[in-house]
Parts: C-alpha cells; sequence; structure tokens
C-alpha cells in the first residue's frame, strides 16, 4: 500500500542549518495492517509519515502510495490522492467555528461529494465513532477523546484506503487512549483500512500494531513483527527503548547477595502458558523464591519475566538452571560476580 | 476670546457630525472590501505558508508599508490627483474619503493578515491533508477562525479613522474634528472645542462598546 522508497527529508532549521530528519528509508507497508513507527522524540517519525500525503516532500527517494509516486502529483491530482488518506492528529485540529456535524461534513465537501451524500453519510460517520448526539455541539465543549473521535469520523468520511495517525493518542488518558485504539482496530477490520501510526507510547503498539518500525536518528534500524521485536530486539537503541518497559528494578542488597542465584526467566507464547517454575519445584530439590515478575500480551500473545531466587544445593540449582534454559525463551542469572 | 454663537454651533455640528461619519464610513467600507483580501493575500504568500510567493508578498508588504509609515496629512496632499481623477474633485469629504479610505486597507489589511496568523497552523494543515484548495481554507478555516479578531480590527480602525478625519479639513472634508480645529483652536473657542471634543470622545466609545460586543458575539 505504501512504500517508502530511499526516502531522506533535510531542511534548514532557524540557524541555517541543514537537518536530515529523515535518512535513505526504505521498507513497505502491507494491504490492510495497522503499522507503528516509534521512537523518541526528533527521531524524524512525523516527518517521514508526512511525506505519505505530501504534507512533506521527500528531498530525496520517494514515497509510493498505492502505485503512484506521490511527491510527483500536484494539483487536482494531490488532491484526489489526498482525499484517499485520513489523518489524524495529537492535537485533533477541528476546525472550532464548525459543529461536529459540520467538521465531518466539511472533509467531504472538499472531496466534492454531493449534499445528499453528506447528509446521509455524516450521521452513519458520528454513529461509527459513537457521537450521534453530539452532532451539532462545537469541538470546544467536547473531551480530548470525544475530540479524536470526531478527528475520526472526519478521516474515514471519504472511504480512505490509508489511515496516518500522528501521535494521535498522546494528548489523551490511558483509558481514552484505550477507547480510541480500540476504535481504530474496529475501522481497520471493518474496512480494512490501512493504519499507520507514529508514537513514543510503546504501549499503543503492543495493543494495536501487528508490525513495527523502530526509528532512531532519522533511520530506521528495526523493523519487523510487533511480538518478535519487544521481545527479542537485536538493536541497542530498540533494547534501551524497550528496557523501560521491561526492565525490573531490583533493591541492590538482593542483586548483590551472591550466595543465591538470581535468575531472570523470559518466556513467551504458549510456553508462557505451561507451569514451568512449579515443575522446576517438583523436580529438583530447590526452592524458588518469586522476587519480581511481570506478563504482558502483545496481540494476545502473552510475554513474561519473573525474577527469582534458586535456594538449594549446588547441583539441583545446576540441573533446575538447565532445565529452566531448555523449557523457557530465555534464563540468565544476573548476579553472578564478574 | 470671542463669543460663542451657540445657535451657529448647532447647525455647524449636526452637518459635520454627517461628514465625519460618511468620510469614515466610506473608508471602513473600502477598508472591507479591499483590506480583506489584502491582508488573506499577504498571509497566504508568507514564507513556509499555503501560496508562498516572496515577490508578491514583498511587493504587498512594502506598499502597505510605504501607506502606513506616510504622515496622514502629507499623504493626503500627495493624493490630491488620485482623488480628483477617482472622485472628480479634490475637496469635499467625498475627497477626504479616497486618502482616508486607503489608510483604513492599509492598516486593516495588516490587521486582518495578524489575525491569520492567529489561527491554528494545525487545523490547516488537516485541511490541506484532507486536499482542500486554498480558497476552501480561506473560506472556511482562516476567515471564520479569524472573524472574532478582525471585528475587534476593525474597531481599532473605526475608531484611528474617527482620529485621522479630523484632518481632512485640509482639503475641506468637514467633520466634527474639523470643527473642533477651526472653531475651538483657530479661533480660541474653547467651550467650542471642549464641546466638539466632548462629541467625538461620545462617538469613539459607542464605537469601542459596540465593536467589543460583536466580537464577544462572533467568538465561539
Amino acid at each position: 500500500m505504501i512504500k517508502f522508497n530511499n526516502v531522506s527529508v533535510s531542511f534548514k532549521d532557524k540557524k541555517s542549518q541543514i537537518v536530515h530528519a529523515v535518512k535513505n528509508v526504505s521498507f513497505e507497508v502491507e494491504d490492510g495492517e495497522i503499522l507503528g513507527i516509534v521512537g523518541t522524540s526528533g527521531a524524524g517519525k512525523s516527518t517521514l509519515l508526512r511525506t505519505v500525503n505530501q504534507l512533506q516532500l521527500p528531498t530525496g527517494g520517494q514515497t509510493i502510495v498505492d502505485g503512484n509516486d506521490i511527491g510527483s502529483l500536484s494539483g487536482a491530482e494531490l488532491a484526489k490522492a489526498r482525499h484517499s488518506i485520513g489523518m489524524i492528529f495529537q492535537q485533533f485540529n477541528l476546525v472550532s467555528t464548525k459543529t461536529v456535524a459540520q467538521n465531518v461534513a466539511f472533509a467531504m465537501e472538499i472531496a466534492g461529494r454531493s449534499k445528499e451524500e453528506i447528509k446521509q453519510r455524516v450521521p452513519e460517520l458520528l454513529k461509527l465513532v459513537g457521537l450521534s448526539e453530539r452532532a451539532n455541539v462545537y469541538p470546544n465543549t467536547l473531551s480530548g477523546g470525544q475530540k479524536q473521535r470526531v478527528g475520526i469520523a472526519r478521516a474515514v468520511a471519504n472511504n480512505p484506503k490509508i489511515l496516518l495517525c500522528d501521535e494521535a493518542t498522546s494528548a489523551l488518558d490511558p483509558e481514552t487512549t484505550n477507547d480510541v485504539l480500540q476504535l481504530l482496530k474496529e475501522i481497520n477490520h471493518k474496512f480494512g483500512i490501512t493504519i499507520v501510526l507514529i508514537t513514543h507510547e510503546l504501549d499503543v503498539v503492543k495493543k494495536i500494531c501487528q508490525r513495527v518500525v523502530v526509528m532512531n536518528r532519522g533511520e530506521v534500524v528495526e523493523i519487523g513483527d510487533v511480538f518478535d521485536v519487544f521481545t527479542n530486539p537485536q538493536h541497542e537503541f530498540t533494547k534501551t527503548l524497550l528496557s523501560h518497559t521491561f526492565d525490573l528494578d531490583l533493591p541492590d542488597r538482593l542483586t548483590h547477595d551472591y550466595s543465591k542465584p538470581l535468575v531472570r526467566i523470559v518466556y513467551n507464547g504458549e510456553k508462557a502458558e505451561d507451569a514451568i517454575v512449579s515443575n522446576v519445584v517438583k523436580q529438583y530439590a530447590v526452592d524458588v523464591n518469586i522476587l519480581h515478575g511481570k506478563i504482558e500480551y502483545i496481540n494476545d500473545r502473552p510475554f513474561g519475566i519473573l525474577i527469582v531466587q534458586l535456594i538449594g544445593e549446588q547441583d539441583e540449582i545446576e540441573k533446575s538452571l538447565n532445565y529452566l534454559s531448555k523449557n523457557t525463551y530465555r534464563t540468565e542469572v544476573i548476579n553472578e560476580r564478574n | 476670546m470671542n463669543e460663542t454663537n451657540y445657535s451657529e454651533l448647532v447647525s455647524n455640528l449636526l452637518p459635520a457630525f454627517g461628514e465625519t461619519l460618511e468620510m469614515c464610513g466610506i473608508a471602513l467600507a473600502l477598508a472591507i472590501l479591499l483590506g480583506v483580501p489584502l491582508g488573506v493575500l499577504s498571509y497566504l504568500t508568507s514564507d513556509r505558508n499555503i501560496c508562498q510567493n516572496k515577490l508578491i508578498n514583498l511587493l504587498v508588504s512594502f506598499i502597505l508599508n510605504v501607506i502606513m509609515s506616510t504622515p496622514f496629512v502629507i499623504l493626503l496632499v500627495l493624493l490630491l490627483p488620485f482623488t480628483k481623477l477617482v472622485v472628480g474633485t479634490s475637496i469635499g469629504p467625498e475627497a477626504a474619503s479616497v486618502p482616508l479610505g486607503i489608510v483604513a486597507i492599509a492598516f486593516y489589511a495588516r490587521l486582518v493578515e495578524g489575525n491569520l496568523h492567529g489561527v491554528d497552523k494545525g487545523v490547516i494543515e488537516a485541511s490541506i491533508a484532507m486536499g482542500a484548495t486554498w480558497f476552501k481554507i480561506v473560506t472556511n478555516v482562516l476567515l471564520p477562525g479569524a472573524f472574532s479578531g478582525m471585528i475587534r480590527g476593525l474597531t481599532v480602525l473605526a475608531v484611528t479613522l474617527v482620529g485621522y478625519s479630523a484632518m481632512a479639513g485640509i482639503v475641506g472634508g468637514g467633520g466634527v474634528g474639523d470643527l473642533a480645529i477651526r472653531f475651538g483652536y483657530y479661533r480660541y473657542q474653547t467651550d467650542v472645542m471642549i464641546i466638539t471634543v466632548l462629541l467625538l470622545i461620545g462617538l469613539v466609545q459607542i464605537i469601542q462598546t459596540l465593536g467589543e460586543k460583536a466580537s464577544q458575539k462572533a467568538q465561539k
């Protein structure tokens, strides 16, 4: 659906210094998928996203959307291409002088839809996003979540093939974020719209994306299935980015107690649902003391981390470690003396 | 001090008041008719904007600056030939309306441009992303978004024009301000001066109050 072909964007900043916001980015977004682009602020993800609807022209390479080099379009052709690319924003960007219904209608007017069509479709769209009751109020009376719903209704009004989400949930509280993500998932499912979302919130990616692109300093450092990238990051930057979500901090007195091995067990997929820890206790003469733990569900697949202390005879500990390594995703002793 | 003939004053005041309103009214109408498009043009062609065009932007900006930096009295005289061409005469309130209108157009164009710059950039970006033409953006987003500020600007302009119109006496434009200068100042009739100035203050107060009310009503 979207193909980034060696896309680069550089521009002069206010001090006339050349900034390379995006450097030689190449990857494809598949039809109907939800793809997340993550990275710290200033990673170039927003700039890259804007090359899809030519809010930003690439200074090198091409962004191919639905078979067309979007950068080569202009005038009426560009406008037409933009009608099939919806976009939602962090700050919602609704027209404050138009009511909720008028905001949605505006998108359709722009695309040259007939009055009858608009009259018929606007209520349907508002129903889709659960705002039928608020059709005739102005945006300033709405909550953040409701504003974003209007933004979504507006963005999908012209049956776009692509929906771009620019930090769409970053200004919302966690609960509202979930609602909005659920709505996006529903829209993706119902209409098969390809969704590209950029965010600095890894939770968002975990919740709705199938694939993830990790960007750092204008470059793509990692791309892949969300579960794979999150459970087994390859690039240093991805590891640091994820460490905030997956690092479990223990007090120093425990990590510096070298008498008992401290083991980090990482398990994923089907294995997460096996009773591995209780098997260890049953099979070997060891006690397992659970100190910390967390289970995440990524696309409904479990991914867990446990930090346990093994207490027992040395050879029994060796055996249980052996068993754990074989039956979990990763097992490592984290308090070994260097 | 000359003795004041009050009946003469009253018979002078009424037409003078009418002349002030006529001059300011024509100038305001011109400002809305031509100042708004000029302000929009200046905004649209500004750096990194929808129809970025350095040449047009510089040209518009230069013309506006020249008009606004020339002292009004001098502009009044400089424009005499042009005034004669447009209204067929270079004296009277209609003649004074021409330079007054030109200043009003320039002044209001700048005010409108400033208000347009205050419209949320994100909303404009969203409209561009939807594939809106510049015309749709101007009529649906920019002007409605700047409307309340533009009314406030119009109030400021109206008040300023009342002040400027006092100088219209130079080309025989008349008006309350001219009356204040001719009778009150040149003929040392302090009481006439006070009455006319009070009248002007009252007029400005009314304009200001009405303007603020309208602007508040326009705010969403």
